[in-house]
């Protein structure tokens, strides 16, 4: 278990360097960060001044590793654009963005699993048959389409939510802070979690409905009728626990891109969070912002899938024996 | 009284291009302590006849005659509730692949207890204290310790008798076994026929063992009855149908089975293969692979006549002079 535990960490560890790796280069493709720092009528030798100073001649390797000792220490250098310690400014934004995501998730995994369970075990129901047809609808249309609809209707003509923002928001200690405790803040967020969420509920509805159909085939769970156990110890116990493991694997991996994806989200609904951050760097080339943003996303990305493969081993026990033995 | 009485069964499922029907008109019994063995190929009816019992056809399959007595309850249409409490409680079922008849997310302790607990009132130790005596009854060594083991750290005859135990939580009167040895080695095999016999002998238990090997059938059957394409062809004590089977179906199914000691160049065989439930001929199903069909064996399905002694009846024409089984 701790061999597999430490060998999952070294590969995360290989990941994270990489993305390090690329990010850092982005340094160096995205222009030259000299003249990007410099007005126009400074000299060539006052240039070449200020790139021995920022280190800019050393070697590759001594660079990279003077970025990655940096970015340890939560160092990602000064946003050009808004002349701030882009740490700063991420954890400024970081909140919002992983409220967004979390709300966005819960949506998507309770809807999902739920109408998943509903479509795969009453396959023949009016009901069933209205969640699939309009379940297309979600996986077809783009996140943008879907929020400016939501927008219209629920902003504009109902008047019932805010179209943009995220109402009044309470800091916490540490520096977080949050738009859960307030109702504005609240009716913010629905809106726009619910579009983030959409395309992720479908795909966890659909898996989980065609997993139900498999799994109900499986001679286990005739076995199971065939004792007389009840219908609600075999749906909940036996089905849906053996469909999770693929359920877990597309659920980690979109967590993931709900914190990569929920780019478009912000930008629809001015949500103010990493994702509107990203955007306006790119529109500057703010390469310290975006590598920065690069190397975050990489990092949950990490994260999630570590944490995807131990829930592996909470669910199935052969996995369990196959580590062991 | 006889633990399972069927009559006349029927077994229908619905389809596009009409009404095929599985089982027709079979009717057959099983008494305490016995184990009536049920033979025919694949598609016969034989595992049907099993699920319909325990009310576990597969839709659009369903039962369009005739009557199921457990006990002299009449079982046939119980509500899905109903039926559900009969199931595991007073009817036990296994099936032919233990290795994919228990949840592999479970203990095998975990999927006793919940048996147990559904069908009796009984706290978690004393279900545990069961499920252990269950274990052990069923021949599987150190059960405290194999408790809390999962199915895939079991061999397969080790599961098949766990499948056996889980089958008999709450004492059932009948246990239908599907196939219960098809899927493990001869030897295995041999085990698992001795411990569904000694069931049946020292807990009474009736037994409906479905399968088509006939070495098991002459290994532990009491009786047994010869199904084809969805019609009891023969029935009786298994060694006067063995030895002198009277259905040329049955004729021919002994035939094929090669004796050791025997030199043979090719197997013996019965040409022709079963009809499909679509295409069934008129009159007796095995009359075009009839070697002494006649004409009336082409146009009228043939009742159940007395063919030799210890009440062994086949269906067929040949045998009309006998008495004729209602």
């Amino acid at each position: 278990m701790i061999n597999f535990i430490s060998k999952r960490l070294i590969q995360s560890l290989i990941v994270m360097l990489v993305v390090a790796l690329i990010s850092f280069f982005l340094f160096n493709f995205v222009g030259d960060p000299v003249s990007n720092m410099v007005g126009q009528e400074t000299t060539i030798k006052d240039m070449n001044a200020l790139r021995e100073r920022l280190g800019l001649n050393d070697p590759f390797l001594v660079q990279f590793g003077r970025f990655l000792g940096d970015a340890l220490h939560g160092d990602f250098g000064i946003s050009y654009r808004l002349q701030r310690p882009v740490e700063e400014l991420i954890a400024e934004r970081m909140p919002a963005t992983l409220e967004l995501v979390f709300v966005s998730a819960v949506f998507a995994v309770v809807l999902g699993i739920s109408g998943g369970l509903f479509t795969g075990l009453k396959r023949n129901h009016w009901f069933s048959k209205f969640i699939l047809t309009s379940s297309l609808v979600g996986v077809s249309l783009p996140t943008f389409i879907i929020g400016i609809l939501l927008i219209y209707i629920f902003a504009v003509k109902l008047n019932w939510l805010p179209s943009f923002g995220r109402g009044d928001v309470v800091k916490l200690a540490g520096g977080w802070s949050t738009g859960l405790l307030t109702l504005s803040g609240w009716k913010a967020i629905i809106l726009p979690a619910i579009t983030l969420a959409l395309y992720q509920m479908t795909l966890i509805l659909r898996i989980i409905r065609s997993e139900m159909l498999e799994v109900m085939r499986t001679d286990f769970i005739k076995f199971a009728r065939a004792r007389g156990l009840k219908s609600r110890d075999i749906n909940y116990g036996h089905a849906l626990k053996n469909t999770l493991i693929p359920v877990i694997t597309v659920t980690g991996l979109q967590v993931g891109s709900l914190i990569a994806f929920s780019i478009i989200t912000e930008t629809v609904f001015q949500w103010p969070g990493m994702g509107s951050l990203f955007i306006q760097a790119v529109q500057f080339a703010d390469v310290p912002v975006m590598s920065a943003y690069l190397v975050l996303v990489a990092f949950f990305f990490v994260l999630i899938n570590l944490i995807v493969d131990l829930l592996y081993f909470v669910v199935d026990p052969r996995l369990r024996a196959e580590i062991k033995g | 009284m006889a633990i399972l009485e069927i009559s006349n069964l029927c077994i229908e499922f619905p389809t596009r291009r009409g009404v095929l029907s599985a089982v027709e008109h079979l009717s057959l019994s099983i008494e305490a302590g016995e184990i009536l063995g049920i033979v025919g190929e694949s598609g016969a009816g034989k595992s049907l006849t099993g699920n319909a019992i325990v009310g576990l056809l597969e839709p659009p399959g369903h039962v369009t005659g005739g009557v199921i007595l457990l006990n002299g309850q009449d079982i046939t249409h119980l509500s899905d509730a109903e039926m559900r409490k009969v199931r595991g409680a007073q009817i036990g079922v296994i099936f032919q692949d233990p290795l994919t008849s228990l949840d592999p997310l479970y203990t095998i302790g975990q999927q006793l207890v919940q048996t147990i607990q559904t069908h009796m009132d009984l706290s978690r130790a004393d279900a545990k204290r069961r499920a252990i005596d269950l274990l052990v009854e069923v021949g599987i060594p150190a059960p405290e310790r194999r408790f809390d083991a999962y199915p895939h750290e079991f061999s397969g005859g080790m599961r098949q008798r766990v499948v056996i135990a889980l089958a008999l939580c709450c004492d059932p009167c009948l246990i239908i076994a599907d196939e219960p040895t098809t899927a493990l080695d001869v030897s295995v095999q041999a085990q698992i026929i001795a411990l569904l016999k000694r069931l049946a002998r020292e807990k009474g238990v009736a037994t409906m063992l479905v399968t088509h090997d006939m070495g098991v059938i002459a290994e532990a059957a009491d009786r047994v009855a010869v199904i084809y394409s969805g019609r009891l062809a023969e029935i009786g004590e298994v060694r006067s149908v063995i030895d002198t089977p009277k259905h040329p179906y049955t004729k021919g199914l002994m035939d094929s089975i090669p004796q050791i000691g025997q030199n043979l160049e090719l197997l013996p065989n019965i040409p022709g293969a079963m009809p499909r439930l679509d295409s069934r001929p008129d009159g007796c199903a095995f009359n075009p692979r009839c070697e002494k069909a006649k004409a009336v064996c082409r146009e009228k399905m043939s009742g159940l006549f007395t063919a030799g002694e210890k009440k062994q009846m086949a269906a067929c024409w040949v045998y009309a002079g006998g008495d004729e089984y209602a």
